[in-house]
């Protein structure tokens, strides 16, 4: 039996952490189905017919899916789950919106935010902050499954050509409404899939000194990541918050600053492959999970490090 | 209007995570527990919203074990009116909890029910969302801000994007984010009278619900350790580390 692996998009491309989900899916049952449901999103459904590892593609064209409301998106996936043992989607705040609505509607028991797919029904998913792993196995017929992005490698984007069928809308409940969404623009790579990440905590002590953050970042080509302390404290907006709360990121280098390492903030960032930390209290928690730990006032670290990276003749992007 | 707030007793935050050598789970005996954080957002949205006169009552609800009342005890000394223990010695997943849940809102019939956004022991993230579904309600879920109308809220929800605004009709399920608010602490007159406020027992299994667990918990392990890393004495030999040694950059 297949899988019906939702797909997340702006309603022109899909998102990248789709790509991932695909993967993810196709390690269950290698017969994915992918669900496009957007609003004037047929370029969406050719991206994704395009994908190697998509066998189908279902695309629901309505109004109604424009701003994937759960109200509205979890009816069209239940709807169409007749055929499948297995619905999957991103760990992200998209999945997490939807899916256990639809895991509740089919009277399922959703495994959240799977790392690694031992078997069609046995999963290992990180519980508590990741300072645990849980083997789990789903005694479900049919399983609901978000699976988190960065632990797969993302899917060819070509090399497919899977069918593209259109399917019937579901009715809407009509109880909700999309009003506004505010995303920060940005010319940086994107947090969740940087190859590098510059992380800023309460140590910046300000907004403004996030600068000296984000003149590194822009030399390395990096995503600015931050502690929910520095969130909080109103320094940087939330979409940049790592952690078990935030974002889960693995990039190549992770450099954390002025970031003690709450176990809340390692969640997000401790499968770096190498992880940086400046900080000026040498007994920071972070420094125990760092490959490379400089204790120093990172006021004067920060620009020293920038007038190093100047000095190299080249610099991986 | 009346709202039902659902508390969770998980291990503190603070604590360190110890992982039992049989592989069974992890060691709970003499950890400090306390409420799930976000789930002290949810109770503190709801007593602002009976401040400032719009709600007229606050009942908190949890789900768990005899110690899981201290959570609703917690709860009544910030501010609820009166509390619900449902017992269970088992872990019920989000499922069958939602379950519960929704024996409880048909009874009480509350116009808006608050929840933390995500439990921080399973981390599964769908309590509130299969209780919506379940109830047929609209949802908000990681709520940074509510605004309650007359017969909807407008709400605010940290997205991996940035924020997202949302209108949701009466009654509606809110799961709120840590940054919803600034829970109080409770009083010690507070917690004085809460302890004279009701606390309804009743048992989980008697709700008549099917609350079987579908998802079966084969072992829990250490992930993988880091291995120990080196410190480096200026930024000069970090940038050359970074360069010749890691070559990530």
């Amino acid at each position: 039996m297949p899988v019906l692996l939702i797909a997340e998009h702006d309603n022109k491309n899909l998102k990248p952490f789709t790509l991932n989900a695909i993967t993810a899916a196709s390690k269950i049952d290698p017969d994915v189905h992918v669900l496009v449901a957007g609003s004037g999103s047929e370029n969406v459904a050719k991206e994704a017919a395009a994908v190697s590892l998509v066998k189908k593609v279902l695309h629901c064209d309505s109004p109604n899916y424009q701003n994937y409301l759960p109200e509205n998106l979890a009816p069209l996936v239940t709807k169409h789950s007749e055929k499948y043992d297995y619905i999957v989607a991103s760990a992200n705040t998209f999945g997490k919106n939807f899916m256990p609505r639809v895991a509740a509607a089919l009277d399922t028991s959703q495994v959240s935010d799977v790392i690694k797919v031992n078997s069609p029904d046995t999963f290992v998913r990180p519980i508590y902050a990741g300072n645990a792993f849980a083997t789990v196995k789903s005694n479900d017929k049919k399983r609901c499954v978000t699976i988190r992005p960065t632990s797969f490698e993302p899917a060819p984007k070509t090399g497919g050509s899977a069918q593209i069928d259109k399917v019937d809308a579901a009715e809407v409940p009509n109880f909700s409404k999309f009003v506004k969404r505010e995303e920060t623009k940005s010319e940086r790579p994107e947090l969740g899939t940087a190859r590098i990440v510059v992380s800023g905590g309460r140590g910046l002590e300000s907004g403004e000194n996030f600068k000296l953050i984000t003149d590194i970042a822009d030399k390395l080509n990096a995503a600015v990541g931050a502690s929910r302390a520095a969130v909080d404290a109103g320094y940087i907006s939330n979409d940049h918050q790592v952690g078990q709360t935030g974002k889960v990121v693995v990039p190549d280098l992770y450099i954390a600053v002025g970031i003690s390492g709450a176990i809340q903030h390692l969640a997000g960032m401790k499968e770096s492959k190498i992880i940086v930390a400046i900080n000026k209290d040498g007994e920071a928690p972070i420094f125990s999970i760092a490959d490379y730990g400089l204790e120093a006032d990172l006021f004067k670290a920060l620009p020293e490090f920038l007038s190093e990276l100047n000095k190299l003749n080249t610099i991986q992007k | 209007m009346k709202i039902l707030v659902a508390v969770k007793r998980v291990i503190d935050y603070n604590v360190q995570i110890r992982v039992k050598e049989d592989g069974s789970g992890v060691h709970t005996d003499n950890v400090k527990m306390s409420t799930n954080p976000p789930d002290d957002n949810a109770t503190e949205e709801s007593v602002k919203l009976k401040e400032a006169g719009k709600v007229k009552e606050i009942v908190a609800v949890t789900i768990g074990d005899d110690k899981a009342q201290e959570t609703v005890r917690k709860a009544l000394a910030v501010g609820a009116d009166r509390g619900i223990h449902i017992k269970s010695d088992t872990y019920i997943e989000p499922l069958g909890i939602a379950k519960i849940l929704k024996k409880v809102v048909e009874k009480e019939k509350p116009d808006m029910v608050f929840l933390g956004k995500q439990a921080i022991d399973d981390d599964c993230n769908q309590t509130g969302q299969m209780l919506a579904a379940m109830l047929n309600w609209p949802q908000a879920t990681f709520s940074s801000k509510v605004t309650l109308k007359e017969k909807s809220m407008e709400i605010v929800r940290e997205i991996d994007e940035g924020l997202e605004t949302v209108e949701v009709n009466l009654p509606a399920v809110v799961t709120c984010d840590l940054r919803l608010n600034e829970p109080r602490y409770a009083s010690l007159p507070n917690i004085m009278k809460a302890k004279k406020k009701p606390i309804d027992q009743m048992v989980a299994k008697d709700l008549g619900v099917d609350i079987t667990n579908r998802v079966q918990q084969l072992k829990v392990e250490e992930p993988p350790k880091r291995k120990a890393g080196i410190k480096v004495a200026n930024v000069a030999e970090l940038v050359s580390k970074l360069k010749n040694e890691a070559k990530v950059i």
